[in-house]
Formats: structure tokens, sequence, C-alpha cells
């Protein structure tokens, strides 16, 4: 009998009636470095969630027994309790506060008026030796790079007697140097008997550490993979990850590509507005056709999002260049309301946060991007906008009660639907859909293809972003696929396959490398 | 939207009423006498006119702004200064309108371009504006004698004839007109409407609040015209309503303040140029608060360094009582025009009753309190995490 110290059994998680986690089951060993992959909203950052108290017991089916014992968390303290500590993507790091602050931060080491700076001090030397990072506990967390912010992570962690670490995409920020120094620090933390959970899509990352690897997929666990000898074979393991038959889930469609270009954008760079030496689209250059759908695919980060947005009106970056031609005519899109004007739509992946007004009703948020249209002059004209706003909720469907419906009581599929009314209103030549299915469920799906197909047979054409892949593959005519800020490949979708993708994205990865 | 619903909407209308309801009682009907129905309005003008402008600030995402008492002093001080020196009153009242929207746009130029946040910019605006209206002054008060300046804003209409003997039938007749608007309006706004089954339920509801309306704006209109008649100056507060009510509601710059309040980066990514509504916005509050000014000169006849003291606290607290959020994004004027006159009804029932000036500041505070947690409880659930 193997001594586990985490058994996940049979998780089923729901989210307003959709299943994200779907039998679920992880053992992991005592004293083991084991690997979660999976694609991108195969359901780990769900299970992870679950496992650290986010989502609180009793929100899920089935049991996660931690020690030998059923874990009824409530909240995330409840878990570090435990000795369960998570990092996540994005760091939880306070930039202003030197190092040792926050390493003790929310567990600060007290004296009898108040923190004992001599202690903090000197136990943040202790862990930082241990991480290996070779700074001053004073240092301020803004001054230091991000592989090592990553370290004073982990080292955060170990001040809290962790047992049971687990990293989200701990290298995804990191350059090589950096990640190698992270992965032996793993490996040297499994000698001293922790354990470590670590999620990656960098399976030679995962080849060199892991001892045992858990493929899931779809919200399920497809299987667990022995990796004692360091030696996994990576095709077999992108095959667990994506290899699934594709059912009829797209609407069947004519091919409507013309000859015309409909949308080009020649060598395109930007820099990141904060860090503004750091490029994050490097040299891209791609077109589209009349009545074409092309799809970008990479993984998170791969610079898609800010691709999109920085072509939408310069909404994103700094420094950028680069020339726009929208059927054939170049355009200046320096403002968003240029890029309207020219003909270009971007329906944002973040539509609570960037798409949407929630707290008004429909017809509000289905003009708002075109509020000329239904105006004289500057003066509203209210019976029009109800009747644009009636129009659209009959044309895609819409699930509302009236149009003086506020939409945040709308479900998720029926707010994408607002949300595409708004820009489809802006009659656009060239509509960019960033995550255009993300959170919603299959039949809101299978309608929100319908209505892409429609619109391609109008002759307009779309640049599709996601990151599910059968998405793509089923809806595009074309994939470009996006790694590290640049393009890296680009295969008709009937030719593209998940194997060739990924296998392409890791091709690019070693180039880097 | 079912009748339930309908009347929580209401609830600061219905507030208002139980206020003055209690205030009549405890003054013995003396809050009704015709000169203090008449003063209710008028001495609460700026508040209703500055919270007019206000309400714009706060409905592009929670700014305020702190200037406006100090502005209201400013303008009064030149008013003063200019008339003293001799300058014609139209003049000076275009030279002072085009001031006071320079001010404005002064304090925009600094929340939109510099993205100074709105509460520190107003601040130093506060103590700046203050600062030059007093060195103006040179801390005295000035008097003002001007009477054609006066007329324009405290006269009252008196048309020969009709208004010769002890009731002034005008302010009757355009308290009569005035309904009779209101009414029309809001059936050509029905019949618009779909027909739903709720909108139907709907109607016999806001028949009788109409009906309300009209009674309650004729019966006051007749209590002004027992007094001295309508005043000129509640022709400009009325104006300003009906403009504010109008750029909130039917124009593509007041769509865009819900907007960029309700959600800045949607209304970013919509088109929308977010830095010229903040700007817009703020310059016409300095506007608004440059005609209080006006108005309060003429009103008290009188400037010193104190004038406008604590005014933007006021317009400020009109607002939040009459529902605006204080996210932004959520705010009407028919709300502040109640949230104004809520505070006014109590500033003088408490006047009348002979209540300590420090009792009423406390009264104010506690009504603002209660207000502003009615509306948080009502909208954003308390302590829940979404």
């Amino acid at each position: 009998m193997d001594d586990y110290i985490l058994e996940i059994k049979n998780i089923i998680k729901k989210f307003s009636g959709v299943r994200a986690l779907n039998n679920v089951n992880l053992n992991v060993k005592r004293g083991e470095i084991h690997a979660l992959v999976g694609e991108n909203g195969a359901g780990k950052s769900t299970l992870m969630n679950i496992l650290s108290g986010v989502y609180p017991y009793g929100s899920y089916e089935g049991d996660v027994i931690y020690n030998g014992s059923v874990c009824r968390f409530k909240n995330l303290n409840n878990s570090e309790e435990k000795g369960i500590v998570i990092i996540h993507q994005e760091f939880a790091l306070i930039p202003e506060l030197s190092i040792g602050e926050n390493i003790f931060l929310g567990n600060e080491r007290l004296g009898i008026l108040g923190i004992d700076w001599n202690r903090t001090e000197d136990e943040a030397s202790t862990v930082l030796r241990k991480v290996g990072l070779n700074e001053s506990p004073n240092t301020l967390v803004k001054d230091i790079g991000t592989g090592k912010q990553q370290l004073v992570e982990i080292a955060k962690a170990l001040s809290k007697n962790v047992s049971l670490l687990i990293l989200d995409e701990p290298t995804s920020a990191l350059n090589d140097e950096e990640s190698k120094k992270l992965l032996d620090l793993l490996l040297e933390l499994k000698k001293e008997g922790k354990t470590c959970i670590i999620i990656s899509h960098k399976l030679k990352e995962i080849a060199y550490v892991a001892d045992r690897i858990t493929v899931i997929r779809d919200g399920a666990t497809i299987g667990t993979v022995e990796n004692s000898q360091h030696d996994i074979d990576e095709d077999y393991i992108i095959k667990l990850m994506v290899g699934r038959e594709l059912i009829n889930r797209y609407p069947k469609r004519e091919r409507t590509i013309g000859d015309k270009l409909a949308f080009e954008v020649d060598s395109w760079n930007v820099n990141h507005p904060i860090y503004t030496d750091k490029k994050v689209i490097d040299n891209v250059s791609f077109n589209i056709k009349e009545g074409e759908i092309v799809g970008f695919y990479g993984l998170q980060g791969a610079g898609r999002t800010e691709l999109a947005m920085s072509i939408f009106g310069h909404s994103y970056g700094y420094k950028i260049t680069g020339k726009v031609r929208i059927m054939g005519r170049e355009c200046r899109l320096s403002t968003v309301r240029k890029a309207i004007e020219s003909g270009l739509s971007y329906v944002t992946e973040d539509r609570k946060n960037n798409g949407l007004l929630l707290a008004n009703n429909i017809t509000v948020n289905t003009t708002l991007a075109s509020l000329d249209k239904v105006s004289r002059r500057v003066v509203l004209d209210s019976a029009k906008e109800e009747s644009v706003a009636e129009m659209f909720i009959n044309k895609l469907s819409t699930k509302a009660t009236s149009t003086k419906q506020i939409v945040s009581s709308l479900s998720g599929g029926n707010q994408q639907k607002v949300l595409l009314s708004k820009w489809m209103y802006a009659e656009p030549k060239v509509l960019i859909l960033d995550e255009p299915t993300r959170g919603i469920d299959v039949g809101a799906k299978y309608e929100i293809f319908c209505i892409m197909n429609e619109l391609i047979a109008e002759g307009k054409s779309i640049m599709m972003i996601s990151s599910e892949l059968p998405d793509l593959l089923g809806m595009c005519d074309r994939i470009y696929i996006m790694n590290d800020g640049r393009i890296v490949d680009e295969m008709p979708a009937c030719e593209a396959s998940g194997e060739k993708i990924i296998a392409s994205i890791i091709r690019s990865q070693q180039e880097i490398n | 939207m079912n009748i339930k619903d309908a009347i929580k909407n209401k609830s600061m209308a219905m507030a208002l009423f139980i206020v003055i309801i209690l205030f009549i009682v405890l003054t013995g009907g003396k809050l009704l006498y015709p000169q203090n129905l008449s003063n209710l309005l008028l001495q609460n003008g700026y508040v209703i006119i500055m919270s007019c402008g206000m309400l714009l600030c706060i409905l592009t995402g929670g700014n305020i702004d702190l200037s406006v008492g100090a502005i209201v002093c400013l303008i009064g001080a030149i008013v003063a200064r200019m008339l003293n020196a001799g300058i014609n009153a139209v003049l000076v009242i275009v030279i002072c309108v085009g001031l006071s929207a320079l001010i404005g746009a002064w304090n925009g130029f600094w929340i939109s371009k510099i993205h100074i946040p709105s509460f520190v910019c107003t601040l130093a605006g506060m103590f700046l504006i203050r600062g030059l209206a007093r060195a103006i002054l040179e801390s005295k008060t000035i008097a003002i004698t001007n009477t054609s300046f006066l007329d324009t804003f405290t006269s009252y209409i008196n048309i020969p004839v009709l208004d010769d003997g002890d009731i002034k039938w005008s302010a009757l007749i355009f308290g009569i007109i005035i309904s009779i608007v209101i009414t029309v309006i809001s059936i050509v706004k029905w019949t618009k409407d779909d027909k739903t089954r709720a909108a139907k339920q709907i109607v016999a509801y806001e028949c009788i609040q109409i009906l309300i309306i009209d009674a309650l704006i004729i019966l006051y209109s007749f209590a002004v015209a027992r007094y001295k008649g309508l005043s000129v100056m509640a022709l400009w507060i009325i104006a300003v309503c009906i403009i504010y009510a109008f750029i909130t509601n039917k124009t593509t710059f007041g769509r865009h303040c819900y907007a960029v309040g309700g959600n800045a980066k949607a209304a970013m990514l919509s088109g929308i140029n977010v830095g010229k509504v903040y700007f817009m916005s703020y310059l016409s509050m300095g506007l608004l608060a440059g005609l209080s000014g006006l108005i309060m000169a003429a009103r008290i006849g009188a400037v010193n360094g104190d004038t406008g003291n604590t005014f933007e606290m006021d317009a400020i607290g009109a607002c939040f009582i009459g529902g605006a959020s204080a996210y932004g994004g959520r705010g009407t004027i028919k709300g502040v025009v109640i949230g104004a006159f809520l505070l006014g009804v109590i500033n003088q029932g408490m006047s009348i009753l002979g209540l300590d000036s420090n009792w009423q500041l406390v009264v104010k505070g506690i009504v603002l309190l209660l207000a502003v947690t009615f509306d948080v409880v009502s909208h954003h659930r308390v302590g829940r995490e979404t």
C-alpha cells in the first residue's frame, strides 16, 4: 500500500449546471513531484481551487482526503493551516513591500510591541538561503525580477511550514536559466520530503522533474503515467491531452471565402505598457480574406489578446508599430473610435470587466458602440434604440424578458449575445472574437457558432481567438499559432490537428531555447 | 418590474413625503405657510442647481467636486467687485459665466489629462479658489446694490392686471401649465411603451402617481401665488433641472457619463472618449457652481469670505440621498432633486422649530448615512461577495 498524502476521489464540480469537473481522481504520493497536465480549460485550476479551499467544502461532490482524513476547507486559510500552499500564475506579492515583509505577510513575526523586525529579517534570510535567493530581505519586491519573485513566493510558502506545495504554471514568466533554477529547487525540496504538485504546459520541464504525471481532459482524469526514469514520450502525453473524437458540435457551412483580403496586418510590434522594454508582440504579420474565419491558437500568455487589443485602437501596449489595412485601405487606428469607424470590432474575452455595462439594460448595451446611429446630432432617439435592441434579441434569439432587462441578470450565453449585438450593430467588416465561447454552455456555443457563420455569409471576416482547440478546428478556415508574442506557424484547419499544433508550439519553444 | 419594485424605486419620494408630514405636525402647520413654502425652493436653489452638475460628475464613477463652494464664493466676490466698479450688470453676468466654465475646465484638465484623482484635484481647487476669493474681497464683506443685477435673479414675476391683487395668478397658471405638460409627457410615454402584462399592471399605479404630483405642483403654486408670486430664481432652478434631466436621459453625452461610471474599460473599448467625458462633466459643474454664485450673491445681497462654505457637501449629500451610486453609473436628476428637497425640508423644518444649528448638522448627517445605507443594502447586498 502506497503512502498517499493526498487522494482526490470522484470530484464533480458544477457551475450553473455545467460540469467543469466530472469525476476527477488524483492520488499524490508523499514526497513526490506530481505533474498535472491538460489543455486550457480542462479543469486544472478548478481542481486546485477546490484543493485550496477557494471553492469551499459542500460546493462540490466527492472527497478530498489529505493525510488520511477528509478535508472540509471553508476558505484558503483552512488549507494553509494544514500545510497546503498554492502559488498562482499571477504573483500575490505586494511590489511596494520588502521581500521580508512579503514573506511574512499575514503571518507577521511579532514582538512585544508590534512586528519584531530583527526576527523577521533573520527568519526571512534563512528561508531565502533555502531557496537559493541571494537578496537582502529589505529589498523591495518591485526591484527584483520575475524569476526572483517566483523564488520569494516559494520562500513564503516554506515559511508557512508547507507540506504540499502546488505550483500553477511556475515557469511561464521565467526565462530558461531561471526556470532551470526553479526546477532544481523543487528537486531539492523533494529530497527534504516536501510534496509538490506542478501544473505546466511545458512537457520538457515536466519530464525533467515529475515522478508521475496525471492528464486531465474535459474535466475528467484520463490517466496517470509513471515517469520515474524521466523519459516519458511527449507525443504520448500530447495525445492523451487532446486526443478526442470530435462529434458534430459545429454547424455546417458553405465555403464563403472571397478573393479579396479584408484585413492585413504587417510587421506589428508592441511593447508592454508597464515594463516598456519588454516586447509583447514581436513582428507579427497576418491576413484574413473576406468571408473567412481565421483562428488564433496559443497557450495562455502567447500574446493573442494583446495582439488584438493593440490593433483595436491601440487599447493595449506601448510603442506600437506596424501597418493595418482593412479592405485594402491603410488605416491609422490610434483610437477605438477610429478603429470602429474603419470597420473593426473587438468582442472582448472578458465580457464582465471589459465588455458589458452589467448594471444597465440590454438596450443601453446594444447601442453603446454606435450611439451616432440612434441619435440626431446629440439627442438620442429612444424609440429607435428600443427597436434596434428588439431586432437583435430576435435575430440572435437572446432569452430575455424585454429590452429593459438588466444585463447582469442574464445567463453567460445570453450576455455574450448582447455583447455580440453591440458589435454587430457597429456594422464592422472585420470582427475580432476573443474567446467567444468562454464560460458558456454547449447549446449557447452552437448558437454563437451559427451567428458566426451568418456573419461570414454576409461577407464579413472573423479573427477568432480561442484556447479551445476543438472549437478552432471546427470553425476556422485557417489557423495561426502563436507563442511568446510571435506567430510560429500557420496551417489550413483541414490539415491541422491537436498533435500538430502542440508540436509546433513545442518546436518553437525549443527554438527559443 | 412589478408594483413592489416600483414602490421600492420611489422610496426616497416616500421618505420625503413622510418627512414633510412629520414637520407639518411638529411645526403645527407652520411649514405650510405660503412664505415658508416659497422659501423652501429659493433657499435651496443653490443645492438643487449644483447637485444637478454634481450628479454628472458622480455618474462618471463616483467623482466628486469639492471646489464648488469656493467657486460660489469666488464668483460672488468678482460680481461684487465688478458691480461696485460700475460695470454693466449683463456684462458682469456674461463674464462670470465664462469664468466659471473656465474654472470647471481647469479642474477637468487635471482630472482628464493628467489623471489626478478627482478628490485631490478639487480639494486643491477648494483651497486655491477660496483663497483667491478672500484675496479679492480683501477679507471684507461687500454689499451688492446694483438693482438690475439683483432683479435678474431675485425679482418676482408681476404681470399687470393679472397680478395686481393679493393673489399672483401668474404663478398658479404657471403651475397648472407645468402639471399639464408632465401629464401629457407621461401619457405619450405610455402609448409608446410595449403593452406587456407587467406594464399594464403598472399603469394604474403610475396614474395615481401622476395625479399626486400634479396636485402637489398646483397646491404649491397656489401657495406661492398667495405670497409674492413666481420668483425669477425659481425659473432659473426649473430651467437647470429640465436641461440636466434632458442631458442625462436623452443625449449621447449623458449616456456616455452612465457608461463611463458603469464600466470605464468597457466604455473605452466601445469607442467612448473617457477623458472627454470627465472633462465635460467638470466643465458643466464649474458652470453651475458659477450660476449658484450669481444667485447666492443676488439673494443675500452681500458676499464675504465664508459665502458658499460647505455648499459642496450639500450638493454631494443631495446626490447620494437621491440615490446616486457612490461608485458611479447610477442616479437620476429626479432623485437628486428629491434629495435636495429632503435636505431642504429638514433644514427649514428644524429652523422653524428653532432647533440649534449644531443639532441641525447632526440630523443632516444621520439622514445622509441612512439614505446611503439604504442604497447600499438594496443594491449591493452588504458583505456578500459575488
